[in-house]
């Protein structure tokens, strides 16, 4: 257990707590967990029902990371996500079921099924993509980022990724030209400590494997425990407000655990039992919820943010699977800006 | 009208738009300060400044990615790829992202952008920048793919590619930098999905891209002069979206269709071609359907060696004398 300990920095807490977070703040960070908690379990629910077909990735555990960030955006910043972006998607305020309905396959889907659980996208709150294929977003978020820097519209883009990605050559050039052309970006590593099913310690050159190659790029080392919200919360603070004043990129990496395997096909037996428990322990919501009783909310409160979290997951879940499935003339509709698919006359 | 050269008229169709949209912007390795390795942008950065014309670092990721981030965020980007065999190191972009992001996202998602690129042989520069690889784009659903053979279509088929609302891979060849046609001044566009029919004849089709198509032309010459063969030549300048009318048309006029490729072999854009003639014309073709291609190799570096590969004048002279002896024979 020394092993995980020592990748979570000390003290770090205590800064947390250091800054004044209103609690109205503090109420939405924890409805957003909440509220994702309950909708991921439900969709892997759906899934053992066999009603999401596929795969998925779920971001149980790393509920924090999503909600602390989606805290400090403007409408009209970017997120690019992973193929694990439910909970990015539904911190950008995305309903639960436009994405229920989009891991169903259904009309009611976010995008009507022709993308699925992995490429999750909702232009209109901000979230650009989500991206299979590791690391390919990068470059896509510091193009965003140029965009706004050449526009002067003041809008960041932020994009998630998996300690995987850091040993992409996608993630090097990314920072390179993020670093020198000063972009509005910020990169967070959400480094759940496995590469898919291989602790990513053993395919790394450094321990930390994002933070550890800021150096490369004239980039400060930032390594913060992701299960902490009030700390994710203003750490994403600091870089958002350095990359809209001009200051340029961030590189962040959360340390955090995934609650359950790499995807639906993964049952993580290759994770060390007590390195689980512990992880465990240091739920981002159990850990949140204890502290924000210690700050004075009342219990009832925030039963009360849990029974609506559940009730508004079952309401997305009744209508997601009474939603029609999509058109079949749906499958040769929006290749192209026209609106069809045709490629010859 | 004004003589410009292939190489110029990138640049023309490139200022050309610039001055007309802000969002369109250009960037790619060597490509601002330098004017580009050939020379194809130069003058750009002095007319249009470092805001407008950036040099990037060699990261094709980088370039094709953050040139997807811009367009997908209101922006026009024109991206540069050095050579078009470097798109292999890019090909993420090209063949998951660009193409398939607007489908994914059922729509929410357009990217009006370019990449700009040099295909072909004729340099002697070898087996990784020489290759013409307009048929690997031409397998993948959601890009358009362009490949203009003179320095007018150049011009029109650039700027109609930069306001085109999809993406666009534009194949310039570099063995045609040098050559030189009118083009006409002030406002150019060629629009997307039409070829052209460059010689009119009776006998046969010959059917060609880019740097094939002067060389067809120039055949078909010789064929009319010294074989009494009348051949149309067809300039198909898109490969996506593909003028079927046009080819089918001919098929029924001729029934005599010929391709001429500067990609390799197996699945070139010919076999798409023959493919589609036989399924929709077969009744009113009087011969197979030829197809005369660089052989399925890569391109050597020797001068005589990339000569002996890529399609000649000589060659496709020799290839339809053949087929249509062979046909007067049977």
């Amino acid at each position: 257990m020394s092993n995980t300990q020592q990748q979570v920095p000390q003290g770090q807490e205590a800064t947390a707590r250091g800054e004044d977070i209103p609690e109205a703040m503090r109420l939405r960070i924890y409805r957003t967990m909440v509220e994702i908690r309950h909708f991921l379990k439900r969709a892997n629910d759906l899934f053992l029902q066999n009603l999401v077909k596929g795969t998925m990735h779920l971001g149980l555990g790393q509920e924090a990371v999503a909600a602390g960030f989606a805290a400090r955006l403007n409408k009209d910043d970017y997120s690019f996500c992973t193929y694990r972006g439910h909970h990015h998607t539904l911190a950008r305020g995305v309903s639960m079921l436009s994405v229920l309905g989009e891991l169903m396959g259904r009309q009611c889907g976010l995008m009507k099924g022709k993308g699925g659980s992995m490429h999750l996208t909702s232009v209109e709150h901000g979230l650009m993509g989500s991206y299979a294929i590791v690391g390919s977003h990068l470059p896509v978020a510091a193009g965003a980022a140029w965009s706004a820097q050449y526009r002067g519209t003041k809008q960041v883009a932020v994009a998630f990724f998996g300690d995987g990605a850091a040993n992409i050559g996608a993630f090097h050039e990314s920072l390179n030209l993020a670093a020198v052309m000063k972009l509005p970006v910020i990169f967070v590593c959400e480094n759940n400590l496995y590469m898919e099913y291989t602790p990513i310690s053993s395919v790394t050159a450094v321990k930390h494997p994002a933070a550890d190659r800021a150096a490369g790029y004239g980039l400060e080392k930032i390594v913060i425990d992701g299960n902490n919200p009030d700390l994710v919360y203003r750490t994403a603070g600091d870089a958002v407000a350095r990359a809209r004043e001009g200051g340029g990129p961030s590189l962040i990496e959360c340390l955090t655990y995934r609650h359950g395997g790499h995807s639906r096909a993964d049952p993580a037996k290759y994770r060390p039992p007590d390195e689980v428990a512990e992880w465990l322990r240091r739920d981002p919501i159990a850990h949140y919820r204890k502290q924000l009783l210690e700050l004075g909310i009342a219990e009832q409160t925030l039963s009360g943010i849990e029974a609506e979290s559940i009730a508004k997951v079952d309401q997305a879940t009744e209508a997601a699977k009474v939603s029609p499935t999509p058109a079949l003339e749906s499958a040769l509709t929006d290749v192209w800006a026209d609106g069809g698919s045709a490629w010859r006359n | 009208m004004a003589q410009l050269t292939y190489r110029e008229a990138i640049a023309a169709a490139l200022a050309q738009e610039m001055t007309r949209d802000e969002r369109v912007i250009l960037f790619g390795e060597d490509t601002a300060a330098a004017g580009g390795v050939f020379k194809t942008t130069e003058g750009l950065l002095a007319q249009f400044g470092p805001r407008r014309v950036k040099d990037m670092p060699i990261s094709e990721l980088a370039i094709l990615g953050a040139a997807m981030g811009m367009a997908m965020t209101g922006m026009r980007p024109v991206a540069e790829i050095m050579f078009s065999d470097f798109l292999a190191c890019c090909w993420d972009y090209v063949a998951n992202e660009i193409s398939k992001t607007r489908y994914m996202s059922d729509g929410q998602i357009t990217l009006p952008l370019v990449i700009l690129t040099l295909n072909g042989a004729g340099a002697r520069f070898g087996a990784q920048h020489s290759q013409s690889v307009e048929n690997w784009a031409m397998a993948i659903p959601g890009i358009k793919v362009v490949a203009p053979s003179n320095a007018a279509d150049v011009k029109g088929l650039l700027a109609a590619a930069i306001r085109d609302p999809d993406p666009v891979l534009f194949f310039e060849h570099k063995f045609l930098l040098s050559t030189k046609c009118e083009v006409p001044d002030g406002e150019h566009l060629v629009p997307l999905g039409k070829a052209a029919v460059l010689r009119e004849g009776t006998d046969i089709t010959v059917i060609a891209l880019a740097a094939m198509v002067p060389k067809a032309l120039k055949a078909a010459e010789i064929l009319a002069a010294e074989h009494g063969i009348s051949a149309t030549v067809i300039d198909l300048r898109t490969l996506v979206p593909l003028d079927t009318q046009t080819l089918l048309r001919e098929a029924a006029r001729t029934g005599r269709i010929f391709t001429v490729e500067e990609n390799p072999r197996l699945c070139g854009w010919g076999a798409e071609i023959a493919s589609i003639i036989q399924e929709e014309a077969f009744g009113a073709l009087k011969q197979p359907v030829v197809r005369i291609t660089t052989p399925h190799v890569p391109v050597p570096a020797s001068d005589q060696l990339e000569d002996a590969v890529v399609p000649s004048v000589a060659r496709i002279v020799a290839e339809i004398r053949q087929a249509m002896g062979a046909r007067r024979a049977a």
